[in-house]
């Protein structure tokens, strides 16, 4: 079973201090393509929830039957298989869902953060405990890709949430700068998402180290630590 | 020596890894059939809903009165249409009269793979209009292609097509426009919508050769 502070701790490392996006730093090709727009950013994070938390269940529940030499194509295998069978299930059974969905799938076959999970955590954890990684590492992408892609979106056009019809028929697309702005193309552009990327990176960066700055005032006393200007 | 003894020779154990692993692939890739196989006649049926949906994206209602599923032509594979197996052809006709054709065209040039197009065109060889059936591009960039993905949802882009045709539009502007042909593309995504321009050129061009065939030879199938 799982306890309440390994729970916290998976969950802490996914969302913020191991997130796939900001430190990490995999998955870029789907996530520097696919977050054009905030709907599409949470489209694909919810799709590689989905296919992660799959992955690592299936790697941990046979974790004790993969020889470790032959680990990554075996990992390889059970990934690509359950992806495409997520594929074809969903386009069979909840076929309205898979035209929204669908496209991003997949593209998540292709994507390390699953394989990297699989390695990292999967491979050494029950399942359980893997379930919540994959959840978790999928809800960091989550807010990261929708922070993303918001913002490339309100830059690049001026709306947000474009592309949410898809979804929920009837809602349309916000538009919040003034009609008539031009647009600022460079976002929309793989190259805007690269900048824009370094500059969450950055931010989390400097929160961390505010905290850790704080955290270290706090703990403590203000004498210089001992400095040692020669030996005998 | 007791050590030499207790671990497994080299051969012993790459043929225990080999075996498992291809155990592992047996596994796994049945898993992948099984799934392939009981989901096909749904994914089938779905598909052909969506055909039916899409067909009238692209053939407006007043433009016949027959069952066109009925009136189906299957047309062999070719160069024109870019496809390497036979695809069906249907035909609408009104009050007896032929009035245009909803056929399939393979775009194989896309950025990713092959993007499917539906086409429908009238009896004096203009385009009704066009659909993207199936494709592989890239999410937010290429699908545009797409008109429920395209932002600009007042005129899509797809829609440049719409009353087209090869006595109105000359052969060398049927080329994006920053190949100095006519149609728009967006920045960036641009082999995308050469490759359905090129497709589409092409599948007009094969119905202006095979119009006997195409157009002409329903009396002789009613009759």
């Amino acid at each position: 079973m799982i306890s309440r502070e390994e729970f916290r701790q998976i969950s802490a490392s996914g969302v913020w201090h191991q997130n796939t996006s900001l430190v990490q730093i995999l998955g870029l090709c789907p996530l520097l393509a696919v977050t054009t727009n905030l709907v599409n950013g949470v489209m694909l994070s919810l799709a590689t929830i989905l296919v992660m938390a799959i992955a690592n269940v299936a790697v941990a529940a046979l974790r004790n039957l993969i020889p470790h030499e032959i680990r990554i194509p075996v990992f390889i295998l059970i990934v690509a298989a359950l992806v495409t069978v997520v594929d074809l299930v969903f386009n069979a059974q909840f076929h309205e869902l898979y035209l929204v969905l669908g496209i991003f799938i997949p593209l998540i076959v292709t994507n390390c953060i699953v394989l990297a999970r699989v390695e990292a955590f999967a491979n050494k954890n029950p399942p359980l405990q893997s379930a919540c990684d994959g959840i978790f590492m999928g809800v960091g992408m989550l807010w990261t890709l929708a922070l993303l892609g918001g913002l490339r979106e309100l830059i690049g056009g001026g709306t947000l949430f474009s592309g949410i019809d898809m979804v929920f028929p009837g809602l349309s697309p916000l538009q919040l700068l003034p009609a008539d702005y031009p647009g600022f193309l460079l976002a929309i552009l793989p190259p805007g998402a690269f900048i824009l990327l370094g500059c969450l990176i950055a931010w989390k960066n400097w929160v961390d180290a505010r905290a850790a700055a704080r955290q270290a005032g706090r703990g403590h006393d203000q004498t210089p630590p001992l400095a040692i200007t020669g030996r005998i | 020596m007791t050590l030499l003894v207790k671990t497994p020779s080299a051969t012993r154990m790459a043929v225990r890894t080999a075996v498992i692993l291809l155990i592992f692939v047996v596994v796994f890739t049945s898993l992948l059939s099984a799934a392939y196989l009981s989901t096909r006649p749904a994914i089938e049926a779905a598909a052909a809903d969506e055909k039916m949906k899409l067909i009238s994206e692209v053939l407006p209602r007043e433009l016949y009165d027959n069952d066109l599923l009925k009136d189906a032509l299957q047309l062999p594979p070719s160069v024109g249409l870019g496809n390497d197996e036979a695809s069906t052809a249907y035909r609408a006709s009104k009050a007896g009269k032929s009035t245009a054709l909803v056929f399939e065209a393979v775009a194989a040039d896309g950025y990713s793979g092959k993007i499917r197009l539906l086409l429908a065109v009238a009896a004096d060889g203009s385009l009704l209009g066009v659909r993207v059936t199936q494709h592989r591009e890239t999410p937010g960039l290429g699908d545009y292609i797409d008109p429920r993905k395209d932002k600009n949802k007042e005129r899509p882009w797809i829609r440049q097509f719409d009353g087209l045709s090869l006595a109105t539009v000359a052969d060398r502007e049927w080329r994006v426009r920053k190949d100095n042909g006519r149609f728009d593309s967006v920045a960036g995504a641009t082999v995308t919508p050469r490759a359905v321009v090129k497709a589409v050129h092409k599948a007009l061009q094969y119905v202006a050769e095979n119009r006997q065939q195409l157009f002409a030879a329903r009396e002789g199938v009613e009759k």
